[in-house]
């Protein structure tokens, strides 16, 4: 710890920038990196290489090798390159690697070196061929870069969403560029390149000449150029080793450093931290590397071998066949706690924490001297951000310890930013072991995000580390825990080598009911991967009948689909299915599964009823369903125009409902028929309407109409019971006012009355009969003289409602009460008497004598009881005074 | 009034340049606007309708654009009726998630009328997911339930689809303090005799006569003695309305007597007022008056109507009948009462509710009666109820009694034996066969029909009886208020056995320190099939007798003629 500072190296008065290792190399390379394609994802993201790819002699054992490790240099999967010559290597920000090839086409694999897609970049490169490329990133995703053997450039922002961009010619370009950079300026991509001392920015449209601010004239032809990790700075340098540093958008110079080097540098980045004033390039030669900034100075190392810098977003990384290096600006916080000397709190507040452990009295001066001045919690602040900046969990260690020490002295400082830096650290460590191998430092994962990496760790097949990392920081489940477990199942169907039962046990083992858990998804991935029956065993698991059926359609097995969708409780599923199944099965085939299915029958019922009544038809024969197809006929015939028609329709039925053994409809139907034919003889007969009226109506109809021999066949024929056809006869005659016919009627039948009533009472009716009949015609003709007088004085004419109701007893009349009552209507107006008889009859006929009981209420005031006397309605309408009631 | 006249009626759409309202028929249309908008439930009919509305448009070479609204969502038959009509391209589809549509302050109607027929009819279960819905929606503005009770094959299903919709959706009502406690869903057909009987409390009665759609009744000539008929809207606004709606005919005219009374005292006091008094009088008072005055005027003629109406046919013989027929006295003359009523052609509706009442009360009809009493129907009202007498077979409420009577006995049986969705799918077959009602046994157990010695007081009731005249106390009340008691279905397996079982209660925060005592008296009662006025009166009873609050949400308020109707087979 004494020796913290040691390799700090000072850059001018403010900046220090130190070189630490991140790993000892495992991947004991035998070539040189020189002879490699190398490409190094951000973020501390693996490692491509491909060997032997220099060589140009064609003999198959020296084939070139595609190699993918991590940046720990462990082996992550390898492949001997067979496809086309390559000539650069990039990764996407998915983690995905791009092999740009001579031709132009771009093929992309995964981590593991499995081929996922191609796409090219179109005709011109593919005749042109692929001089350089450059894969780049931008807010639209992972762009390509590309200039042709005609000097030209093609470039497309999106590899996702391929738009192929032909640049503009450079006027006057005869030889390939030094060197060329693409920049992102306010969502534009645009190619600067230097051709000797010009240099050239392309935009889509057009061509122009730039000369950056500030420049020396005599600097010299450009050699190399270099964008920021944030496309905001822009170095460039020349053949006279003059190195500029300014803004990308060449409008302000930032400083300037001649490092009299003048033989080309290998390669240039530049290392800055977000956030940090400190703007400095990094310059690689062979066995030289250089750190230069805003300073007269420079910082210089040694390389000892062959190295490849990786830029990062707050340093470099440094690559070479043994170690793994990080390059870096010194934050502030680690500055002022670590610095030789410092007087800031961060550093005292340390100092305690030391003297502290050490039992010595001097923690207690530190500590006052940090509260004398009121700093406790910035020092508290300072000891936690430097924590993140650490790479050794030593130093983390003693820095948190640092700050948890110094929390003790302060109320109510918030423990948010000390837990989550300590959580964060644990992570951090996790994912730094050379196992794992992703170096990050604390501000790339806060900018890369914690969702992010988990999907790194899941892209690494890294679920269980993923799964801890999850529970650890308590992500919700949705978004951590069941999301990972998914991926891992989409991937353990693809290994192949186990039986179908072990992977869906092993996948319901581990995922359970987790919520957020598409079992429907992982089962068509396992479909995808040709392994039907596993799917099927998965989807099984899936709870959401719903996003059963399509997948189950799809691997046609729409039996299955059929009963998922009723139990969904789904129609429209079922419909999807039946609909589907429609048109897959034969017709047969098609029925017998509905058949089984009576959910999906109906719903199929409905829809053909509506759409498709032809096939209801078959449907219900299929089964020999021969009550619905007596139904169906039924129904049929009512949209038959002809009576032929109609009659067949019928005829259909009443066969269909023998078949079904309902003889009643069959019977019903047959007088149906009957009727029809009746009724089209009466039409043409009488020239009157008579189809479609019911049996009852066409008797009533014909004898309005007087044709009694008529109705009297149609009673006959129909078997018309008495009681109906008495009160068919007496209201139809009342209304015609045909009292002679009456009169005729009564005396040639014998009364139904006089079967129905009991015997005394039927007696009785049968005289009141009579007497009501001598009593008749006086009424008639009473009538018939008001209505010439023109209708008038009806109210006094009418029964007044007062005497009426008293006379009718209060209480539903038994057979007992109409005895009582009999004898008084003798002192009533005549016609009120007849009315009062024709009432009586009404009484006996009906069914007087009803269990009261002692529940029923019935209607008690203000409605006076006088429905009795509204039973005989059609009675009443012989006494044409006779009105009822108000 | 339709459902859309609630929520924006005319002037409104006006205002959004809506140019003219049609209705979706089978009729070409004659207007000249360009783009057409057809706001329908998704129905396979009306989209045969709109299909012949835009091939008609193309054959005469217009050009319009349609775009049709699914309300409350959309079927994917429906877009396949389209399809092969061959128009799908021409239109744009859209759902309007409509589901619940409050018509009071306690009841909220999904407005599906065609939810009784399409489900308990036919068997098909498109709208459950509807019903799932709704009660997703009211869980999210109201809170979990914190337990659910439930009788019937379709409230079991709605049930499970719900709580499925619940998990998927992972909304975070988890936190939410409940406010309403207890749910209870229940199925038309365990309890049809209920919505069979004649209504006598105010509001059923005024749905009976005038029917109540919306929430809203059209009155009259007969009713506002004034030569047109007038809108009104019947709700716990309405200061008339709303204190006459729960009581018995009977008692109704005696208060709106005194109302009146009331009121011309209230006129009267202006009599001896000074000009000041008399200023405040107009400007405050009056207007309520005069408002109350015509509610007044109005609710007296629709009595007054309904007394005409009433007694013009032999009202007080049919619910002396109907009573007969609930507790199973003198079934002989019930029966032949109603065939004389169908011999004399009084009402088809009325005949048939007769015939399905007696059916359902006697577990069946004799199969001498089954026949002749059908015949009777068809000679009076025309064979196509033929088809009429089949529906109303398959469903249960008019059937014969046969050596089918063992059948529940092997149902329940056999569904004892295999796991719950294959007894599901054996009901489905049995239902097709026949459903029997045991209302006699049930009735018994639970003791439907009050034994009251002397007059039963209609105008201070004791029990729910009071809304059938004192006869019968609602079979799906009685039962919400005993599993409310008890707070399970235990003691009640014999009543269930005779139910046909399907029962359930689930009790969601378990484990959970009790809650908002508040919340659980709170009780949202969900009919799946539509409830009736008398329910509803039925349960307000017994909300104010035990205290609780009850709030209803039915698929449609429906009543006897309704559901016969929604029976009938039409020709067309």
């Amino acid at each position: 710890m004494d020796c913290y500072t040691a390799n700090w190296n000072p850059l001018g008065e403010e900046a220090f920038y130190r070189k630490f290792e991140l790993y000892a190399m495992e991947w004991s390379l035998k070539e040189d990196l020189r002879d490699c394609l190398v490409a190094a994802a951000p973020y501390g993201g693996p490692i491509a290489l491909l060997k032997n790819s220099g060589r140009k002699e064609k003999s198959p054992s020296a084939r070139p090798l595609l190699e993918i490790y991590s940046a720990s240099g462990l082996l992550l999967a390898s492949i001997p390159w067979k496809s086309g010559q390559l000539v650069h290597l990039g990764w996407t920000a998915s983690e995905d690697l791009l092999c740009i090839q001579e031709d132009g086409t771009v093929l992309i694999y995964n981590l593991f070196c499995e081929f996922k897609r191609h796409f090219s970049m179109g005709n011109e490169v593919l005749q042109n061929h692929v001089l350089e490329a450059k894969v780049f990133h931008t807010e639209y995703g992972t762009g390509v870069a590309i200039l042709t053997g005609a000097h030209r450039f093609s470039l497309t922002t999106n590899i996702d969403d391929l738009k192929l961009r032909r640049m503009p010619e450079v006027p006057g370009l005869q030889k390939p560029p030094s060197c060329w950079a693409v920049l992102s300026q306010d969502r534009v991509t645009i190619v600067l390149l230097a051709v000797g001392q010009d240099l050239y920015l392309l935009d889509n449209t057009s061509c122009s000449v730039v000369t950056p601010p500030g420049m020396s004239p005599a600097a010299g032809a450009y050699l190399r150029m270099a964008v920021s990790f944030n496309y905001r700075c822009l170095a460039l340098f020349t053949d006279t080793g003059y190195i500029w540093m300014g803004l990308s958008t060449l409008k302000e110079k930032l400083c300037e450093f001649n490092s009299s080097i003048r033989s080309p540098p290998k390669q240039m980045v530049w290392c800055m931290r977000p956030r940090s004033r400190q703007r400095a390039v990094v310059v690689a030669w062979d066995r030289q590397l250089m750190v230069a900034g805003n300073s007269t100075e420079c910082i210089q190392f040694v390389l000892d071998e062959d190295s490849y810098l990786v830029p990062e977003l707050d340093g470099v990384r440094i690559l070479s066949r043994t170690s793994h290096e990080f390059l870096h600006e010194i934050p502030e916080a680690s500055q002022e706690i670590f610095k030789i000397a410092s007087m800031a709190p961060g550093a005292l507040l340390l100092e305690a924490q030391k003297e502290y452990e050490k039992e010595s009295q001097k923690a207690d001066e530190y500590l006052r001297e940090i509260k004398d001045q009121k700093l406790l919690p910035e020092a508290v602040s300072q000891c936690i951000e430097a924590a993140g900046y650490e790479h050794e969990p030593e130093t983390q260690k003693s820095l948190l310890r640092a700050a948890s020490f110094g929390k003790c002295f302060i109320d109510k400082f918030p423990p948010e930013s000390f837990v989550r830096m300590c959580q964060d650290l644990r992570v951090l460590n996790a994912i730094r072991d050379y196992q794992i191998g992703i170096p990050l430092t604390f501000t790339q994962y806060k900018r890369l995000t914690i969702e992010v990496l988990l999907d790194r760790l899941v892209l690494r097949r890294l679920y269980p580390l993923a799964i801890r990392i999850c529970e650890y920081l308590r992500l919700s489940e949705i978004q951590g825990v069941s999301r990972i477990l998914a991926h891992w199942a989409c991937y353990k169907v693809q290994q192949k080598d186990k039986s179908d039962e072990e992977v869906a046990h092993a996948i319901n083992q581990k995922l359970g009911d987790t919520p957020g858990i598409s079992y429907s998804e992982i089962a068509a991935r396992a479909y995808d991967c040709g392994r039907t029956e596993l799917a099927i065993k998965l989807l099984e698991y899936e709870p959401r009948s719903g996003e059963q059926v399509p997948l189950l359609l799809k691997m046609k097995r729409s039996k299955l689909a059929l009963s998922k969708a009723i139990e969904s409780g789904d129609t429209d599923l079922v419909y999807t299915v039946v609909l589907h199944l429609k048109n897959e099965l034969n017709r047969g085939t098609f029925f017998m599964t509905l058949q089984n299915q009576p959910v999906a029958l109906s719903l199929y019922r409905q829809f053909c009823k509506h759409q498709e009544r032809k096939t209801l038809k078959d449907l219900y024969n299929q089964d020999d369903n021969h009550q619905e197809l007596g139904n169906f006929h039924v129904h049929s015939s009512y949209s038959e125009q002809r009576i032929e028609g109609r009659v067949g329709a019928l005829q259909n039925a009443v066969d269909a409902y023998y078949k079904a053994k309902n003889e009643f409809a069959a019977k019903a139907t047959e007088d149906q028929i009957k009727l029809l034919r009746l009724q089209r003889h009466l039409q043409e007969d009488f020239d009157k309407p008579y189809l479609d009226l019911s049996l009852h109506d066409t008797v009533s109809n014909l004898i309005l109409d007087g044709h009694h021999k008529r109705a009297e066949q149609l009673y006959r024929e129909f078997k018309i019971p008495d009681k109906r056809y008495w009160w068919l006869k007496i209201s139809a005659l009342a209304t015609r006012g045909d009292w002679e016919e009456m009169e005729k009627f009564s005396k040639s039948k014998k009364s139904p009355i006089g079967y129905l009533g009991p015997g005394p009472s039927g007696r009785r009716c049968h005289r009141a009969q009579e007497r009501e009949r001598d009593e008749l015609r006086p009424v008639q003709v009473h009538r018939q003289h008001r209505r010439g007088r023109g209708g008038e004085a009806e109210p006094g004419q009418s029964p007044a409602p007062e005497e009426v109701t008293p006379a009718l007893g209060a209480a539903p009349p038994g057979p007992a009460s109409t005895d009582g009552a009999w004898p008084r209507a003798g002192d009533l107006h005549h016609r009120r008497r007849a009315w009062c008889r024709a009432r009586a009859c009404a009484a006996v006929m009906l069914p007087w004598g009803r269990h009261g009981g002692p529940g029923w209420g019935g209607w008690r005031a203000p409605l006076p009881l006088r429905s009795p006397l509204i039973k005989c309605r059609a009675a009443a309408s012989l006494c044409p005074g006779a009105k009822l009631p108000p | 009034m339709s459902p859309l006249d609630r929520i924006a009626n005319v002037s409104i759409l006006k205002q959004h340049e809506v140019d003219k309202l049609y209705k979706v028929e089978n009729r070409p249309t004659s207007s000249t606007s360009d783009q057409f908008c057809f706001l329908v439930r998704p129905r396979i009919k009306t989209m045969k309708y709109i299909a012949d509305i835009i091939n008609a448009d193309k054959m005469a070479g217009r050009s319009r654009k349609y775009k049709i609204i699914f309300s409350p969502q959309k079927f994917y038959a429906c877009e396949m009726v389209l399809e092969e009509e061959g128009v799908f391209g021409d239109v744009s589809c859209d759902e309007w998630s409509f589901y619940l549509l409050p018509l009071d302050d306690d009841i909220i109607s999904m407005e599906l009328p065609e939810f009784f027929r399409d489900y308990f009819l036919e068997g098909d279960h498109r709208w459950i997911n509807c019903v799932a819905r709704a009660l997703q929606l009211l869980n999210s503005l109201y809170g979990p339930f914190s337990k659910a009770y439930g009788i019937g094959r379709c409230a079991k299903m709605s049930y499970e689809l719900w709580r499925d919709l619940e998990e998927e959706s992972e909304s975070d009502s988890q936190g939410r303090k409940p406010e309403i406690g207890n749910i209870f869903l229940m199925d038309r057909d365990t309890d049809y005799v209920t919505a069979l009987c004649s209504q006598v409390v105010y509001e059923g009665l005024v749905d009976d006569t005038f029917r109540i759609k919306c929430g809203s009744v059209d009155f009259g000539p007969d009713v506002t003695s004034s030569d047109k008929s007038i809108k009104v809207l019947l709700n716990s606004q309405d200061k008339v309305f709303s204190q006459i709606r729960n009581e018995h005919f009977s008692s109704v005219f005696g208060f709106l007597s005194q109302k009146s009374r009331n009121l011309q005292a209230q006129y009267d006091r202006r009599r001896g007022m000074d000009i000041k008094q008399m200023k405040n009088f107009v400007s405050q008072e009056l207007k309520g008056l005069k408002q109350e005055h015509r509610l007044l005027s109005l609710h007296i003629g629709a009595c007054e109507s309904i007394m005409k109406k009433k007694t013009k046919q032999d009202f007080q013989e049919m619910i002396k009948t109907e009573h007969s027929l609930l507790e199973g006295f003198d079934i002989r003359e019930s029966t032949s009462f109603i065939e004389e009523h169908i011999d004399r052609q009084v009402s088809p509706i009325e005949s048939l509710r007769l015939m399905c009442l007696l059916s359902i009360t006697e577990n069946g009809l004799i199969p001498k009666d089954y026949r002749s009493l059908k015949t009777q129907y068809l000679q009076s009202y025309g064979p196509e109820h033929l088809l009429t007498f089949h529906n109303l077979k398959r469903i249960g409420l008019l059937t014969e009694q046969s050596p089918g009577e063992t059948l529940t006995a092997v149902e329940s049986k056999v569904s004892k034996l295999v796991t719950d969705r294959a007894a599901g799918k054996i009901t489905d077959a049995f239902n097709s066969l026949a459903r029997k009602s045991n209302f006699r046994g049930i009735s018994k157990k639970l003791g439907l029909i009050p034994r009251v010695d002397g007059e039963y007081d209609l105008k201070m009731p004791r029990d729910m009886a009071y809304v059938f005249s004192g006869a019968y106390i609602p079979l799906s009340c009685k039962i919400i208020e005993q599993v409310l008691e008890r707070k399970s279905w235990l003691g009640l397996e014999e009543v269930l056995r005779l139910l046909n079982g399907n029962e359930f209660s689930v009790t969601e925060s378990a484990g959970e320190d009790s809650p908002a005592w508040e919340s659980q008296r709170i009780i949202l009662t969900v009919f799946l099939g539509g409830c009736t006025f008398s329910e509803i009166a039925a349960l307000r009873f017994l909300g104010k007798e035990k205290g609780y609050k009850f709030i209803f949400l039915t698929t449609a308020i429906t009543n006897s003629a309704r559901m016969m109707e929604a029976m009938i087979e039409t020709k067309a």
